[in-house]
């Protein structure tokens, strides 16, 4: 028996990282069963892919601003490269490739590995600066490409892909498409997202993360956050393990833009704007920097919430930002969060009081 | 390149180190911040199983010839060779794979991570698996993790820290958290070890101690060691050559003997004396 | 000619830019937060202006000391309520406070005053300036608002160099530790600037409003992002770089719009912004700062 225990027992990181897996597969398992019994309102079902292409997006950020320590705020950016990319493979796709999931799967790996080019090239002589110049750099890298996209026209005929910038130019062949109409943004593409689909893309990024996290590189980043002067005096190359990081954030980032994206019938990239980059920055602080869980749970809750918040009508947006705040001023105040892991102590200590008696009354 | 040859004058290196060739040959160092000459003509010699001392008043520069040493700062002058190479325009993780290993005056341990991470992280370049493997979990990922977790606790047991393995490392106390910080430095495999301060903070009990641990680590691991260090009895009760650093140049330099009798450095530590 | 028109509106509108990254950059040398909500502030200021001078019909010389009133407490208020409890926090917890701070403004105003833009009216005389034979015209609001720009910088010089306020304000962001010892109430020097900062926005809102008179609740994110990019761009804590970074980043708006596209010219505003930061990591200005092993 007590090595049968033993076999069985789980150091405490794999038992969170279990406890993880699990809450994403329950979630799973709760709107399956809503929606084979018929429960599942059309509000949640709507919001359902979304969810999920959120969770990816938070964690994703979560490896650049907590795992990695440095402060983005243009994530944004490399969501609408991957969606952008996703939109247009999948258009390419749909009529040769038969298989749905197939199509699905290829333009998610083409979204994030677009946001991935171009996070390592930007990440290349961005890195280099520091706290709150990276921050207002990838700001400015979200808006450019923002911007660069609302002026992209990307047509497809018989002859093949069309691009064209600022002016519609496209000249496509009668029986051409056009996929991404400038300031119209992108419509008529497959909408090919699933809520399964979603519940496999954070299930697979977890696990990379984990075992990313799990392995020597992500001591070395975990390291650099700590201390990059020491991290650097231990012999770890400090630039190639950010621009590492870095690049697999903008490639999970781009990923959850194609999910993201082909759930909806028309998109335009105004929606990835600062307001979406912050939105995924509130995310991951709510959820604990470095916090994988706490990610997923803060993005999950909080993309239902202003959707619950429904009833408060006019005052949804406002009641967000007071719950916002509040929680910052909350979290951060010393006294109470000295009474919170104080009472935690004795709660556990009197837990421990009442099975030591119930082992011992059992013996 | 008549720098290559070290000049007899320069410093003192024990019997058994001579004839092999020099860990550290410093020569005619310097740096300037603005227009002062922080450190200048700083010339050092340090035999392979040597240990060191750097000692000096407050403000002589000390730590800016570990910042020196590491990279971490680029010199205005002179030449560093560690180990026969000139380590010019390399970066301080490239010295640190060259094989010199630092600690900190201001205590830079990883905080948030546990005691065994930190000495892991500084073992990073000794564990071999790929990327690929380490995604995979494949047998040599295992493997090779649990050979450095091996180590890591062997090299904790020399200051006997293994129960605080999984501690976080911000919350050892202080004088643990220096011997963290040597032992994470030890983790990279080092030929010259450069320990800032290393007794500072500690009890003569505790400093007694961490002599002869220093001592043991070099006999141990066959490196040499040069440490900067107030503590005199420390300084004198290990350190086989001692350089004296007072406004950025050295003022003397010698055996322990040869130091404690120098008028020159009593005079910069004590003042000149008025008669 | 045109150049020179396009060089004189660019000048203008880079005075907005520089009035508003005044305020970013104050609080930014003083409390090392990013102030998310200053934009926000701006908006409040030109709906104050807007209904003092439109609903109540006072005049401008009433309507804009009042919007400055309004927003200096209101700029104390969020401080004292929202950032104050947060001195010792996490930067990022504050950087979330302040986005929410602006999400609350944003929302409160459209719950107040509706997401209807509002026109904006004329306070300035709508009269020009005719020079070279009538081939150049300066409105009047384009002379009011780079005078007004002037005149802040000159006037904020002179506070933060000769009164002994501004000799604490230099302390603080020098070393918030070391004023502490020398007896500088740094809360009451934090307050006064978020105050100084907030009545520059109130001016900002009503000379933007002037340029662009649509008034709409999310009319101050924009351009305080900009400004914003203006104070980092300059050097943020520099308050000639907050001035320097907002002049030419108007230049630079208004001579994308005008010679290369005006689709493109926030891409080009924020290409040329990340090229001099890869240049001067610091800024145009900022100091460079040292990290002490």
């Amino acid at each position: 028996m007590e090595q049968l225990k033993k076999k069985f027992h789980l150091g405490k990181t794999n038992r969170e990282k279990i406890f993880t897996f699990g809450i994403v597969l329950l979630f799973f398992a709760v709107i399956e069963i809503l929606r084979g019994t018929g429960n599942l309102s059309n509000l949640l079902k709507g919001q359902l892919v979304p969810i999920c292409a959120y969770v990816v997006m938070a964690l994703s950020l979560n490896l650049t601003v907590g795992i990695l320590g440095e402060l983005s705020l243009g994530h944004a950016g490399f969501v609408s490269v991957g969606a952008f990319t996703g939109i247009v493979t999948a258009t390419l796709l749909k009529p040769v490739v038969p298989q749905t999931w197939l199509v699905l799967l290829i333009s998610i790996v083409a979204g994030g590995l677009t946001a991935g080019i171009i996070g390592f090239l930007i990440g290349i002589p961005v890195l280099r600066l520091r706290g709150d110049y990276l921050a207002i750099v990838t700001l400015a890298f979200g808006e450019i490409v923002k911007s660069l996209i609302t002026n992209l026209y990307i047509g497809v005929d018989a002859k093949g892909l069309h691009f064209s910038f600022i002016n519609d130019n496209l000249n496509l062949l009668e029986g051409g498409k056009k996929i991404i109409a400038g300031p119209m943004g992108a419509s008529g593409f497959p909408k090919i997202s699933t809520f399964l689909a979603g519940i496999l893309l954070i299930l697979f990024v977890l696990y990379f993360l984990y075992r990313l996290l799990g392995s020597k590189m992500g001591r070395a980043i975990k390291a650099m956050r700590d201390n990059s002067i020491a991290a650097e005096a231990v012999g770890i190359h400090l630039t190639r393990f950010k621009l590492t990081a870095f690049t697999m954030s903008a490639f999970i980032a781009g990923m959850a833009g194609t999910l993201f994206a082909l759930n909806f019938a028309s998109l335009s990239a105004t929606k990835f704007n600062v307001d979406m980059s912050i939105l995924l920055l509130v995310f991951v602080v709510l959820g604990g920097l470095g916090n994988l869980r706490g990610s997923i749970i803060a993005a999950g809750v909080l993309t239902v919430l202003p959707e619950m918040l429904r009833s408060l009508r006019d005052y949804r947006m406002l009641a967000y930002s007071i719950v916002l705040i509040a929680i910052m001023l909350l979290t951060n105040n010393q006294r109470l969060m000295q009474w919170w892991t104080q009472t935690k102590k004795d709660a556990k200590k009197w837990f421990a009081k009442i099975r030591k008696a119930k082992d011992g009354g059992e013996a | 390149m008549d720098r290559l040859v070290p000049t007899p004058s320069l410093g003192v290196i024990p019997e058994r180190d001579s004839g092999k060739p020099l860990i550290l040959d410093i020569h005619g160092l310097g740096i300037d911040f603005g227009g002062l000459h922080a450190v200048e003509d700083f010339t050092l010699l340090i035999g392979r199983t040597e240990i060191a001392g750097l000692i000096g008043p407050n403000g002589a520069g000390k730590t800016t010839v570990f910042n020196l040493i590491t990279n971490v700062y680029q010199p205005t002058r002179g030449v560093i060779l560690f180990d026969g190479i000139d380590t010019r325009g390399k970066r301080p993780d490239e010295v640190s794979r060259m094989g010199i290993a630092r600690t900190f005056q201001n205590i830079r341990l990883f905080k948030d991570m546990t005691v065994l991470d930190n000495v892991l992280v500084g073992m990073h370049n000794q564990i071999p698996y790929s990327m690929l493997s380490a995604f995979l979990h494949l047998p040599s990922y295992h493997r090779k993790e649990k050979e450095a977790r091996e180590k890591a606790m062997d090299l904790l047991g020399i200051f006997d820290m293994q129960h605080m393995a999984k501690w976080q490392a911000g919350s050892l106390p202080y004088g643990a958290q220096r011997r963290l910080e040597i032992v994470r430095a030890l983790a990279t495999d080092p030929k010259l070890l450069l320990l800032d301060e290393p007794a500072a903070g500690m009890n003569p009990a505790e400093t007694a101690e961490l002599m002869e641990n220093i001592r043991n680590i070099r006999d141990r691991f066959q490196i040499a060691v040069l440490l900067i260090e107030h503590d005199m009895s420390l300084v004198m009760g290990i350190c086989e050559g001692i350089a004296v650093l007072n406004y950025g140049k050295i003022i003397a330099k010698g055996s322990p003997e040869d130091i404690k009798n120098n008028p020159t450095v009593i005079e910069a530590y004590l003042g000149k004396q008025e008669d | 000619m045109s150049f020179l028109s396009h060089l004189i509106n660019g000048i203008s509108l880079g005075s907005i830019y520089a009035i508003i990254a005044l305020g970013y950059t104050m609080v930014y040398g003083i409390a090392k937060m990013l102030n998310f909500a200053h934009g926000d502030v701006i908006m409040v200021g030109a709906y104050v202006c807007f209904f003092a001078l439109n609903s109540f019909g006072l005049p401008p010389a009433v309507g804009i000391p009042l919007a400055m009133l309004v927003c200096t407490a209101l700029g104390m208020l969020i401080e004292r309520l929202a950032y104050k409890p947060l001195r010792a926090a996490p930067s990022l917890s504050v950087l979330i406070t302040a986005i929410g701070v602006s999400y609350f403004l944003q929302n409160g105003a459209q719950l107040i005053w509706s997401t209807n833009p509002r026109v904006f009216p004329s306070v300035f005389e709508n009269a020009a300036v005719n020079l070279f034979n009538g081939q150049l015209t300066i409105s009047i609001n384009t002379i009011v608002t780079i005078a007004a720009c002037v005149v802040i910088m000159v006037g904020l010089t002179l506070f933060t160099g000769k009164t002994k306020m501004g000799k604490a304000m230099r302390a603080c962001s020098e070393d918030k530790d070391a004023a502490i010892l020398m007896g500088i109430n740094v809360n009451r020097t934090i307050s006064v600037t978020f105050a100084i900062g907030s009545a520059l926005a109130a001016i900002a809102g009503v000379l933007l409003c002037s340029a662009y008179p649509l008034l709409k609740p999310t009319t101050g994110s924009m351009p305080g992002i900009k400004a914003f990019t203006a104070a980092v761009f300059g050097g943020i804590g520099s308050i000639p770089g907050a001035f320097l970074g907002g002049i030419l980043l108007g230049i630079i708006e208004i001579f994308a719009k005008a010679y290369i596209s005006t689709e493109l010219s926030d891409a080009i505003v924020f290409l040329v912004l990340i090229l001099v930061l890869l240049i001067k990591p610091t800024g145009l200005l900022g100091k460079k700062t040292v990290v002490k092993v």
